[in-house]
C-alpha cells in the first residue's frame, strides 16, 4: 500500500442519493455536534453511497477504510518507513484524517481485529484525540473532524459482534433497502434503465427478499439491482442480466439458484 | 463382456448351456432347443447378458430363469440393457417377497413395465421439486402456503396439493415446468380470489356439477391468466404454452372480459352461465381441479381464529398506547389503503398511524387476501383479558407442589404488571430413560455420507491454523514487524520486541448449551428428527472440540417445571449420553422462561470466553394449564433472554415452526434464530447452522 500518496480529497460533483427518512438531518446534528455516528444496514443499501452524499453536502474531504482481519493499529495510525538513508513517519488513514478535518469511514468495523477497534474509543467520545505511540503524540481532532462506522448486524456468527463499549460512543443510523417507490427511481437513475423494467426489477427484489430465513441470508440489495439494470441498459436480455447480477450473486446453493431464477422468468 | 466384434453363439452352443442350466424344468416336451433358436440371431453381447441373468435367476428359481430367457428376445426388442435390468431387478424382487406366480405376471407385463419406465426417466416427482416450489411460493408471497403431494392438482387456500407424478411430456424437464404453472396457478387462485364467494352456490343451474366445476375452472384460468400477465409476464407466457387446445368459438369471444385484470371471480361464473349447459371447455393440463367444499372449510376456519386473533392482537396494541380511550375502544382503529402499494396499509389508532408488529400485518394481509378488505367488525379490539383463557384451575394442583428437596425457585416475568412473580417456578431435574441403544449407530449409518462430510468441514473449523504477527516468539520473523521496528530504532527509538509470526490453532474457548424441547408437540417424526439431529451436532462437536452440554425441558404448571440433563458440561461423550439421546421422549408442555433461566445459571458458571444458548424447538413457549401462552409466555421468555443476555449468554433459537417469524424476532432478536421448515432436514441443518454462528 503507498500510503503516502493517498491524498485526502474534495468530492467535487454531488454523488446521487435519494433519502430514506430524516438520516441526513441526523447526521448533519450529529456533524454539527461533532459526534461519531455509526450506521446500521444490509450490504447494499446505500451507506457508503450516503456517506460521500454527506461529506459533499457538508464540504469535507472522505477517507475510508475498508475493514479487514488483519487490519492491525499502526495500518489506522501510521508507521515508520525506511527510505534510502533515513526514516520518515507517514500517517495512516486514520490520522490523515484527523490532521485534515476529514471524515473518516471505517466500512464494515467489525471485520477489524478486536485490539484495532479500542484505539478510536478516545477519538470517540468526548476527549477527540488520537494516541499516536510511536510518535509519543496526542493528535487532538479538529472540530470539522468526524468518526463514521459501517456495521452489518444481520450476520449471525456470535464473533462478528460489536462490543457495547464501542458501540454506545456512537450515535446509530439504521439503513434499509428504500420503499418500492424509491428504490425504482434509484435503479432509473443509476443505471438509465426505463421504469417499466425497472418496477420489475423492484418486484423481482421484493420476491427474494420472501425468502430471506428460509435458505437466503440476504435478499437481493439495491445494489445489486442496480447492477441488473446496468446490464439491462446495456442491451444484456432481462433474464440473463438477472440469472448474472442477481441469482448467482445472492446464491450458490442448486436448489434456492432454481426458485430464485424461476422467480425471475416469472417476472420478466 | 465379449466385445461387439465377437461372433454371437451358435444354436447348438446356446441349447448346450440353456440345457444345462435349466435342466430341473425341462422335459420332452418343454426342450431349451427353441430357446435357442430364438436366442442366436441375437448379437453375442446380448446373448451373454441374458445367459448372465438367467444363472442369476436360475439360483432362486429355474423356472423364472426359463420365463426370462423366453421372454428375452421380445425384451430386448422393447429395452436397452439398462432397462432389461430394471425388468428383471424388478421381477426378482416381486419373487422374493411374493413368490413364483406374481413374479412371472411381472415378468410378463413388458408393455406395462416399458411404460413405467419410459415415465420414471421423463417423468417429474413431486419430492424432486417440493422444496423448490415451496421456495417459488414463498418468493411470490401472499399467504404462506404448505405442498402436499395428492391424487389431482387443488388448493385447499392453506396447502397447494400436487399430483405425486408428473408424465404429462415426455422430457422430464418440461413435466417440471408443469409442476410450476401448477403450483403457480394454485397460488393465484388464493392471491386473486377464487374462493372468495360460494362457489356451490354460483355453479347451481349450470348443469351437473362436476362438468361446471370444470369449466368454471378453466375459465377462471384464462382470468387468473388476465392477472398474471400484468404482474408477471413471464410466467403468464409459460402458462399460456400449456394451453394445447383454445377455447370453443363461444368461450373465446368472452376472453377479452376476463383477462382484464379488474375482472373478479364472478366475471369468471358470469361466464359460466352465458356458456349454457351441454358445453365442456378444453382442461388445460396445468388448472387442476376446483374443490370448492374443501376451501370453503378451510377458509371459514381461518377467517374465525383471524378474526379472534386479530382483535386480541388489536387490544393489546390500544393497551400499549399511551392515550387512554375516551369513547369505546371498539372505534378506536382504522385503516387506510396506500393505493400505491395495493396489498398494503396503514393502522391508524384514534386517527394517528401506528406501527403494527410484524405477526399483525401478516394477519391483515391474510385477512384481505380472504375478504378483499378488512371488515369493520375486525377493527374493534376485543375486550380485556382475551388471554386469560385458561384459568388458574391447574394452579391448585397442589400435589406436585414444592417437590424434593433439589427443586429449585425461579422467578417469572409477568407482562401485564411489568413485575416478576417471586420465586414463582418450582424446577426439578429430573432422569432421561435410556433409550434404545443402536439409536446413535442406525442414525450415523443413515446419514453416513453427511456424516463424513460433517467431519471434514468441522476438521477444517478446527484445525484452521492461524497466524498470529507481532509475537514475542514464533516460527518466523515477522518482516513486517522487524522493517517497522528497524525504522523505529533509525528514528532514535527502541528497538520494537514483537518480531515473530507464529502459527497457531485459533483458540475457540467457547461453551454451547443446547435447550431441546421435550414437549408433546413434538411427538412423532419431530421427536426422531431432533434426536438425530442431536446425534450429528455431537459429532461435529466432538471433532470441533467445543465443549458442550445437552439438557432437554418440558412440564405442566408452574409447580412442575422439569430439566432433564442429558450431556453435562463435563460430562464425556459416553455410551450413557448417547443412550439418553435416544431416549429423548416428548413430554408435556413448553415452559421457556424457566428452562432458560436454569440454563444461564448453569452456563454462567462455565468459564469460557463465548457462551452459547441454543434452543432447539417446535413452537411458541406454551402451558397449557396455568395460562402460560400467548403473550404472556412469549413476553415471559423474552425476558428470560434478555437476563441472560445481560450475563454475557448469546442466546440463539432453531425452530421448525413455520410461523416463527411472528414472535421468534421479538423473543431473540431479528437475527438470532434460524427456520428450518422441512423437518425431515433438521438433522443435516443444525450443524451446518451451528457452523456458521460460530465462525
Amino acid at each position: 500500500m503507498d500510503i503516502s500518496s493517498t491524498e485526502v480529497a474534495l468530492i467535487k460533483a454531488e454523488p446521487y442519493y435519494e433519502p430514506v427518512a430524516d438520516e441526513i438531518e441526523l447526521f448533519e446534528a450529529a456533524y454539527h455536534g461533532r459526534l461519531p455516528v455509526l450506521l446500521k444496514g444490509p450490504t447494499g443499501c446505500g451507506k457508503t453511497r450516503f456517506m460521500e452524499h454527506m461529506a459533499w453536502r457538508l464540504k469535507r474531504p472522505l477517507v475510508t477504510v475498508s475493514c479487514h482481519d488483519d487490519l492491525t493499529a499502526s495500518d489506522l495510525v501510521g508507521r515508520y518507513l525506511v527510505t534510502a538513508n533515513e526514516t520518515v513517519w507517514v500517517d495512516g488513514p486514520l490520522a490523515r484524517s484527523v490532521r485534515a478535518g476529514a471524515i473518516c469511514y471505517l466500512d464494515e468495523i467489525v471485520e477489524a481485529r478486536k485490539d484495532t477497534i479500542v484505539v478510536i474509543h478516545p477519538l470517540a467520545d468526548d476527549r477527540r484525540f488520537l494516541p499516536m505511540e510511536k510518535r509519543g503524540e496526542l493528535l487532538q481532532a479538529p472540530p470539522e473532524f468526524m468518526l463514521a462506522m459501517s456495521y452489518n448486524p444481520g450476520y449471525q456468527s456470535v464473533l462478528k459482534d460489536l462490543k457495547q463499549s464501542t458501540r454506545q460512543r456512537f450515535v446509530a443510523i439504521e439503513f434499509d433497502y428504500p420503499g418500492p417507490e424509491l428504490e425504482q427511481k434509484i435503479i432509473e437513475h443509476e443505471s438509465g434503465l426505463d421504469p417499466r423494467l425497472a418496477a420489475k426489477l423492484v418486484r423481482l427484489a421484493e420476491m427474494t427478499r420472501n425468502l430471506k430465513g428460509s435458505g437466503l441470508d440476504e435478499g437481493a440489495s439495491t445494489r445489486l439491482l442496480v447492477h441488473a439494470g446496468k446490464l439491462m441498459a446495456r442491451g444484456v436480455a432481462p433474464r440473463s442480466a438477472c440469472q448474472g447480477a442477481i441469482a448467482q450473486a445472492l446464491t450458490d446453493e442448486r436448489e434456492m439458484l432454481g426458485a430464485v431464477n424461476e422467480l425471475v422468468h416469472a417476472v420478466f | 463382456m465379449p466385445s461387439s466384434d465377437e461372433p454371437p453363439l451358435s444354436p447348438g452352443e446356446l441349447e448346450d448351456l440353456l440345457e444345462e442350466m435349466l435342466d430341473p424344468v425341462l422335459s420332452s416336451r418343454r426342450t431349451a432347443a427353441p430357446l435357442a433358436k430364438a436366442l442366436a440371431p441375437l448379437p453375442a453381447s446380448h446373448q451373454y447378458f441374458v445367459l448372465h441373468w438367467a444363472a442369476a435367476v436360475a439360483a432362486s428359481s429355474t423356472e423364472l430363469a426359463y420365463q426370462l430367457v423366453a421372454l428375452a428376445p421380445q425384451a430386448l426388442a422393447l429395452l436397452d440393457l439398462e432397462g432389461m435390468e430394471a425388468w428383471l431387478v424388478r421381477a426378482m424382487d416381486v419373487y422374493d417377497r411374493e413368490g413364483l406366480y406374481p413374479a412371472s405376471a411381472t415378468l410378463k407385463d413388458l408393455r406395462g413395465f416399458n411404460r413405467s419406465l419410459r415415465d420414471t426417466r421423463s417423468g417429474a416427482a413431486f419430492e424432486d421439486v417440493a422444496n423448490f416450489l415451496g421456495l417459488f411460493l414463498r418468493g411470490l408471497s401472499g399467504r404462506r402456503l404448505d405442498l402436499q403431494p395428492a391424487a389431482a392438482a387443488f388448493t385447499d387456500t392453506a396447502t397447494v396439493y400436487l399430483p405425486e407424478r408428473i408424465t404429462f411430456f415426455p422430457s422430464r424437464k418440461a413435466n417440471s415446468a408443469l409442476y410450476k404453472s401448477m403450483a403457480a396457478h394454485l397460488w393465484a387462485q388464493t392471491r386473486f380470489g377464487t374462493f372468495n364467494v360460494d362457489l356451490e352456490a354460483g355453479i347451481a343451474g349450470c348443469g351437473e356439477r362436476e362438468t361446471a366445476l370444470a369449466n368454471l375452472a378453466t375459465l377462471e384460468a384464462v382470468r387468473l391468466g388476465g392477472r398474471l400477465a400484468e404482474s408477471l409476464p413471464g410466467l403468464a407466457a409459460e402458462m399460456r404454452a400449456l394451453r394445447p387446445e383454445p377455447l370453443p368459438p363461444k368461450a373465446a369471444a368472452l376472453e377479452p372480459v376476463l383477462e382484464n385484470p379488474e375482472a373478479t371471480v364472478h366475471d369468471s361464473l358470469a361466464a359460466l352461465r352465458s356458456l349454457g349447459t351441454g358445453v365442456l371447455l378444453p382442461q388445460w393440463p396445468y388448472v387442476g381441479i376446483l374443490s370448492p367444499h374443501d376451501a370453503a372449510r378451510v377458509r371459514a376456519a381461518r377467517m374465525e381464529s383471524e378474526k379472534y386473533t386479530l382483535r386480541a392482537e388489536l387490544s393489546k396494541l390500544a393497551q400499549e398506547s399511551r392515550n387512554k380511550p375516551s369513547a369505546s375502544p371498539g372505534a378506536r382503529f382504522r385503516l387506510e389503503k396506500d393505493s400505491e402499494k395495493g396489498q398494503e396499509f396503514t393502522l391508524l389508532l384514534d386517527g394517528r398511524p401506528v406501527a403494527p408488529p410484524d405477526g399483525v400485518t401478516q394477519l391483515l394481509r391474510s385477512i384481505v387476501l380472504d375478504l378483499g378488505e378488512i371488515p369493520p367488525e375486525y377493527l374493534a379490539a376485543a375486550g380485556d383479558g382475551v388471554y386469560d383463557d385458561a384459568a388458574s384451575g391447574a394452579e391448585n394442583d397442589a400435589s406436585a407442589a414444592h417437590g424434593g428437596a433439589d427443586a429449585q425457585l425461579y422467578d417469572e416475568w409477568d407482562y401485564r404488571r411489568g413485575h416478576y412473580r417471586k420465586a414463582w417456578c418450582v424446577l426439578q431435574e429430573r432422569q432421561v430413560h435410556f433409550g434404545d441403544a443402536g439409536f446413535v449407530t442406525a442414525t450415523l449409518a443413515k446419514y453416513a455420507p453427511q456424516v463424513r462430510q460433517l467431519r471434514r468441514r468441522f476438521e477444517a473449523l478446527r484445525g484452521e491454523d492461524k497466524v498470529l504477527r507481532r509475537e514475542l516468539f514464533g516460527d518466523d520473523v515477522d518482516l513486517d514487524a522487524l522493517i517497522e521496528a528497524h525504522a523505529d530504532l533509525r528514528a532514535g527509538h527502541a528497538l520494537g520486541e514483537r518480531l515473530f509470526l507464529r502459527r497457531d490453532r485459533v483458540d475457540r474457548n467457547m461453551a454451547v448449551m443446547f435447550m431441546v424441547d421435550m414437549s408433546g408437540s413434538t411427538k412423532g417424526w419431530i421427536n426422531d428428527a431432533e434426536r438425530e439431529a442431536l446425534v450429528m451436532l455431537c459429532e461435529a462437536l466432538e471433532t470441533l472440540g467445543d465443549r458442550y452440554a445437552i439438557f432437554g425441558f418440558s412440564g405442566i404448571t408452574r409447580k412442575r417445571c422439569e430439566i432433564y440433563p442429558v450431556k453435562r458440561f463435563e460430562e464425556p461423550y459416553s455410551e450413557e449420553v448417547k443412550r439418553r439421546i435416544a431416549g429423548i421422549q416428548p413430554l408435556d408442555f413448553t415452559r421457556m422462561g424457566v428452562a432458560i433461566r436454569h440454563l444461564t445459571r448453569l452456563l454462567s458458571g462455565v468459564e469460557a470466553r463465548t457462551r452459547l444458548l441454543v434452543t432447539l424447538s417446535d413452537g411458541k413457549p406454551d402451558d397449557h394449564y396455568d395460562g402460560y401462552r400467548g403473550e404472556y409466555g412469549i413476553e415471559d421468555t423474552r425476558q428470560a433472554l434478555i437476563e441472560a443476555k445481560r450475563q454475557g449468554i448469546h442466546p440463539f433459537c432453531i425452530t421448525i415452526d413455520r410461523e416463527a417469524r411472528d414472535y421468534l424476532p421479538h423473543m431473540y432478536g431479528a437475527v438470532n434464530w434460524a427456520l428450518v421448515d422441512d423437518v425431515a432436514r433438521l438433522p443435516l441443518k443444525v450443524a451446518d447452522i451451528y457452523r456458521r454462528l460460530t465462525t
